[in-house]
């Protein structure tokens, strides 16, 4: 399991250009970091690298212990801008899908689709919901299948006002409950506790 | 276990879906079966020479169809990063993405295939072997399919890159099928074919998955 992240001396290079190089970051439970940065700084290749998608340069990223590859497999959350919804199928089954290929149960998707208000929409296709209520069938997986370190790649951007002050609490209580936040982020992260800008 | 169940269960469904699914193959396999009479001429002694063979030949291009989007479409929408993040390692991962697509297209086409054998004048007696070499050669077909699939991810026009690359591991399983129907229809012992075709559906079953994985592990990075 997750009891922290560090990176150490991260360096990531993209299509023969190096992205950065030199990055720290400790996160320790109950903590969220904003990662911020301009277009093409590498703020998605860092999640990416985190969540072992991407191969680093140079340095290390640990979990606070035991082996990366099972502490990935079932210790964290990646949202990423693609959601990994299909379109010709409904919403009930791609969150129940992804629920409990995360290990989560049926019983914890409905609860989820509950807490997000998605249950009118289960029944229709993903590709007849908005931009908005995509991200959320996406974000109802961080419910539906308890994992302490959520890896967010600028998650707000669809959503709407009311959805993104939801979205605040959810993450609060993610935190309340000794969970760990990385995303990446263009507005202010709603409760977090630092920040790391990635130069361009 | 239950995430490996899920998993087999959504693959299936896509798989059924996917471009028409295992109607549209079965149509196509239909065509290239009705096609062949034509171009050949319509002697039935001529005909029935060559049927099991080409009823083989054509299930052997029926199984490329869907192959290209096996990966790709995990891999345009996200999904792919999401099912390599997992206790599932991702070997077992692309076998079971392979074992739905021969369920929902292998299958229906190993039931298809002795209809259309016997429909080009091969003798009914011959009907349950094609079953079996369908069966098992479909099996080779989709892992090896497979392959193709997650080495052409990425690139523009996928599908024909699938298709060059698949091809040439298709003739092992083609040889050995044709060449148990064959011997079986010249009264020939013919278990030795279908034994190697099972024998090189069962080396793609395990190796194909660690070719696969490379693959993807290689376009996702």
């Amino acid at each position: 399991m997750i009891a922290g992240l560090s990176i150490r001396a991260l360096a990531i290079r993209r299509g023969g250009r190096l992205l950065f190089s030199d990055l720290s970051l400790d996160l320790k439970p109950g903590q969220a970091c904003a990662l911020t940065g301009p277009n093409g700084s590498g703020k998605t290749s860092l999640l990416r690298a985190v969540a072992g998608l991407v191969r680093a340069e140079a340095g290390e990223i640990a979990f606070g212990g035991g082996e990366a590859e099972a502490a990935r497999g079932a210790g964290l959350h990646f949202i990423g801008h693609q959601d990994g919804l299909k379109p010709a199928r409904t919403a009930l089954e791609e969150l129940r899908f992804w629920t409990e290929w995360a290990g989560g149960t049926a019983g914890q998707a409905r609860a989820a689709a509950d807490e997000l208000e998605l249950v009118p929409l289960l029944d229709l296709e993903v590709r007849r919901l908005s931009a908005g209520q995509r991200r959320r069938l996406a974000l109802a997986r961080l419910l539906a299948a308890p994992r302490p370190l959520w890896l967010l790649d600028e998650p707000l951007s669809p959503l709407d006002a009311r959805w993104r002050g939801r979205f605040a609490e959810i993450m609060a209580d993610h935190l309340a409950r000794s969970g760990l936040i990385l995303a990446a982020v263009h507005d202010p992260l709603p409760g977090a506790t630092r920040s790391l800008e990635i130069p361009a | 276990m239950s995430a490996v169940m899920t998993l087999l269960r959504r693959e299936t469904a896509l798989a059924w879906g996917r471009g028409g699914g295992p109607l549209v193959t079965v149509g196509f396999y239909a065509g290239v079966a009705t096609l062949l009479p034509l171009a050949i001429g319509p002697e039935t002694e001529r005909l029935a020479a060559v049927a099991t063979g080409a009823a083989w030949v054509a299930l052997a291009l029926a199984s490329l169809l869907s192959l290209d989007r096996l990966f790709e479409r995990d891999y345009e929408d996200g999904a792919l990063d999401l099912l390599t993040l997992s206790d599932t390692p991702i070997e077992l991962t692309c076998a079971i993405k392979c074992l739905g697509q021969w369920i929902a297209t292998g299958a229906p086409l190993a039931l298809a295939a002795p209809i259309a054998a016997i429909g080009l004048g091969a003798s009914v007696q011959l009907a349950p072997l094609i079953f079996a070499c369908a069966l098992a050669g479909g099996l080779a077909f989709a892992f090896l399919g497979g392959i193709g699939a997650a080495l052409s991810l990425g690139a523009r026009r996928g599908g024909l890159l699938t298709a060059v690359i698949v091809l040439p591991l298709f003739v092992p399983p083609v040889i050995f099928g044709g060449g148990a129907l064959s011997a079986f229809a010249a009264g020939l012992p013919w278990q030795g074919g279908l034994a190697l075709l099972g024998a090189y559906a069962a080396a793609a079953v395990a190796l194909g998955p660690l070719a696969m994985a490379a693959a993807c592990r290689n376009a996702l990075s």
